[in-house]
């Protein structure tokens, strides 16, 4: 197979936050061969609240960040789903307005750059299962996660709207029943458990304007995967990882039960099936434990 | 000549009545399903050839009246306008059928919408303005003023995004995504005269815009394709533009961005949440930021990164922005 090569749109949180999720997808991404070229000069997404703000301005930085990965002639590839979405969706307006992409092209002439639409854009998640394969990650699994039960945590933004996203990836899954996280659990050897939360939402949008709202979201989500029996949960998106992992206090105080369960990054999950160390995953800057490995 | 496929489907079907149970219970149907029924097709063979108790709403069977709107599987759909071997597709061969709201039952599919229309209602969901009784010519509209009501006309209200809304089965003040998309449709309108008092109605905190989730819910379940979400981020905008937005966590958090991208081409998540909640506000995250501190998580401001090509981004959002704060 040809080697698999990306320009990686990091997104704010890997550099901050959660630099695990920069160290194992890096990680994993060595293991599988997967080139993956860093866009430094890309700029925040906007995580869908610059957008609220002013819209334009929105479009025109995420459109020079796709410019961005159109001059190494790469698909993007997202780490964050927030990202994913906000990309995306500049993507699907620009490629389907000529008007509105003329004016955003005349703001990038401004620094040099031009928004083609020649380079697609993908999740992590997704590349590795489309592109890559569940099956070549089956077999290159040297420590099966069999003995866990793991709860999949989709994250709004990777999932919906499906149509956009469809237009995006090749993984054509639906928002109601969602398979690719569940898949790689399975690829990874792990025991993938169902319940009603899988593909809902954190809360982590509202976090600081609805927060009551917000805490009642994580912790019916953690309840919902301690319900169904998982040891612990795992997620593409580094947000929802966020509000899962260190938000537990709240979410247990508003809906009024203890909540609290291990949340992995997808690549972290992917990475100790493929024999990754702990430290290589970053494991150790989780706020709730993962005391498992 | 095409052959008629047919399935065998289990359907759990959801049953209430308000005035005789205590709680609700399934009936349970093993039915063969044809290729071309529709969910409706169903809910009429279970009510004609098994339990005529069975109680839901139905009306113009085309789409386009909105009442038959109920879930399968927790995804709101049209019973009118749904295919059954499409949602076989999805969820396979047992299909649950329920209310848009089980909690706003009265009997069995049938709920009680009044918070649905109360909100719309709270909307001016119609075009305020003064009509010249006898006006000399017609008040044309051009097609490009026509354009910006985006999809917004298409709701026929059947209340299925605002019954899945999370934000609003949480918080029940949330007017909610199908009275913002109709508070948009008629503020966007040129002809209208009331918008900036629906923008005030919906600028309000704990009932307004800014306490959506951002799930894009309301854009997937939408069986008009209205996408309520573009609405909403449309009455965030305009809100900015007119001038009416309040200083607020909300809206200091939405501007907060623009800042720091400007600054450091990427966002500077603690100064965000600083800036977001004023600095007596910030104490109440300061525990759970400690906690994060003490593993990695919390990047301290001289060690901030930046985006390459800086100077790229700071002449783009002199040059790109529109709005101001």
């Amino acid at each position: 197979m040809e080697k698999l090569r990306y320009a990686l749109f990091t997104g704010c949180t890997a550099k901050e936050s959660t630099p695990e999720q920069m160290m194992s997808t890096l990680a994993v991404a060595n293991k599988l061969g997967i080139e993956l070229v860093e866009l430094t000069e890309a700029s925040c997404c906007g995580a869908s609240h610059l957008q609220d703000y002013d819209d334009f301005l929105s479009l025109v930085l995420n459109a020079r960040n796709i410019a961005y990965a159109e001059k190494h002639g790469l698909t993007m590839v997202t780490i964050c789903n927030t990202c994913q979405l906000n990309t995306a969706m500049t993507k699907h307006r620009l490629d389907h307005n000529a008007e509105l992409k003329a004016k955003v092209n005349a703001k990038l002439a401004e620094v040099g750059l031009e928004y083609k639409g020649t380079s697609l854009i993908t999740h992590f998640l997704y590349a590795i299962i489309d592109d890559f394969g569940l099956d070549k990650i089956k077999e290159m699994v040297v420590k099966p996660l069999s003995q866990f039960n793991i709860a999949p945590f989709y994250g709004c933004h990777n999932i919906r709207p499906s149509e956009l996203q469809n237009e995006t990836h090749k993984s054509h899954e639906s928002a109601y029943a969602p398979t690719s996280l569940d898949d790689l659990i399975i690829a990874c050897g792990g025991v993938n458990v169902d319940y009603e939360e899988k593909n809902k939402c954190c809360g982590f949008h509202a976090e600081l304007q609805a927060p009551r709202t917000a805490a009642i979201l994580t912790g019916n989500a953690v309840a919902g995967a301690m319900d169904a029996n998982a040891d612990w949960m795992v997620t593409p998106c580094p947000l929802c990882h966020l509000k899962l992992d260190t938000q537990t206090h709240h979410a247990s105080v508003a809906i009024g039960r203890e909540v609290s369960l291990p949340v992995l990054h997808m690549q972290q999950m992917v990475g100790l099936a493929l024999g990754c160390t702990p430290d290589e995953l970053g494991l150790k800057h989780h706020v709730t434990k993962v005391d498992f490995v | 000549m095409d052959t008629i496929k047919s399935q065998q489907v289990t359907f759990k079907v959801f049953r209430f009545n308000e005035e005789t149970d205590y709680l609700p219970y399934y009936n349970t149907y093993v039915m063969d399903v044809t290729h071309e029924e529709v969910v409706l097709d169903i809910l009429n063979r279970i009510k004609w050839d098994h339990d005529g108790s069975l109680s839901y709403r139905r009306s113009c069977r085309h789409g386009i009246c909105g009442v038959c709107s109920i879930k399968v599987n927790g995804k709101g759909i049209l019973a009118c306008k749904s295919r059954l071997f499409d949602l076989i597709d999805v969820f396979g061969s047992e299909l649950v059928i329920e209310p848009l709201s089980t909690k706003r039952a009265i009997k069995d599919l049938i709920i009680d919408k009044k918070d649905f229309w109360d909100k719309h209602a709270a909307v001016k969901p119609f075009l305020v303005s003064d009509i010249v009784e006898h006006p000399a010519s017609e008040h044309l509209v051009s097609p490009h003023d026509a354009e910006k009501l985006l999809e917004a006309d298409y709701c026929i209200q059947c209340g299925a995004c605002h019954y899945s809304c999370p934000a609003l089965a949480i918080n029940e003040e949330f007017i909610g995504p199908a009275a913002f998309a109709a508070a948009y449709r008629f503020s966007a309108d040129v002809r209208d005269e009331a918008s900036v008092e629906r923008l005030h109605v919906v600028n309000e905190e704990a009932q307004g815009v800014w306490d959506c989730v951002k799930c894009m819910e309301c854009a997937e379940v939408c069986p008009k394709e209205v996408n309520p979400i573009e609405k909403i981020t449309k009455l965030h905008n305009m809100i900015f533009e007119a001038g009416v937005a309040k200083n607020n966590v909300a809206t200091r958090h939405a501007v907060g961005f623009a800042h720091s991208i400007e600054k450091h081409g990427l966002l500077d998540e603690g100064e965000l949440v600083r800036y977001s909640e004023g600095n007596i506000g910030v104490l109440k995250h300061v525990p759970v930021a400690l906690k994060m501190f003490a593993k990695g998580k919390i990047v301290l401001p001289w060690n901030m990164p930046k985006a390459d090509k800086l100077d790229e981004i700071k002449k783009l959002i002199k040059s790109s922005s529109t709005v101001k704060f």
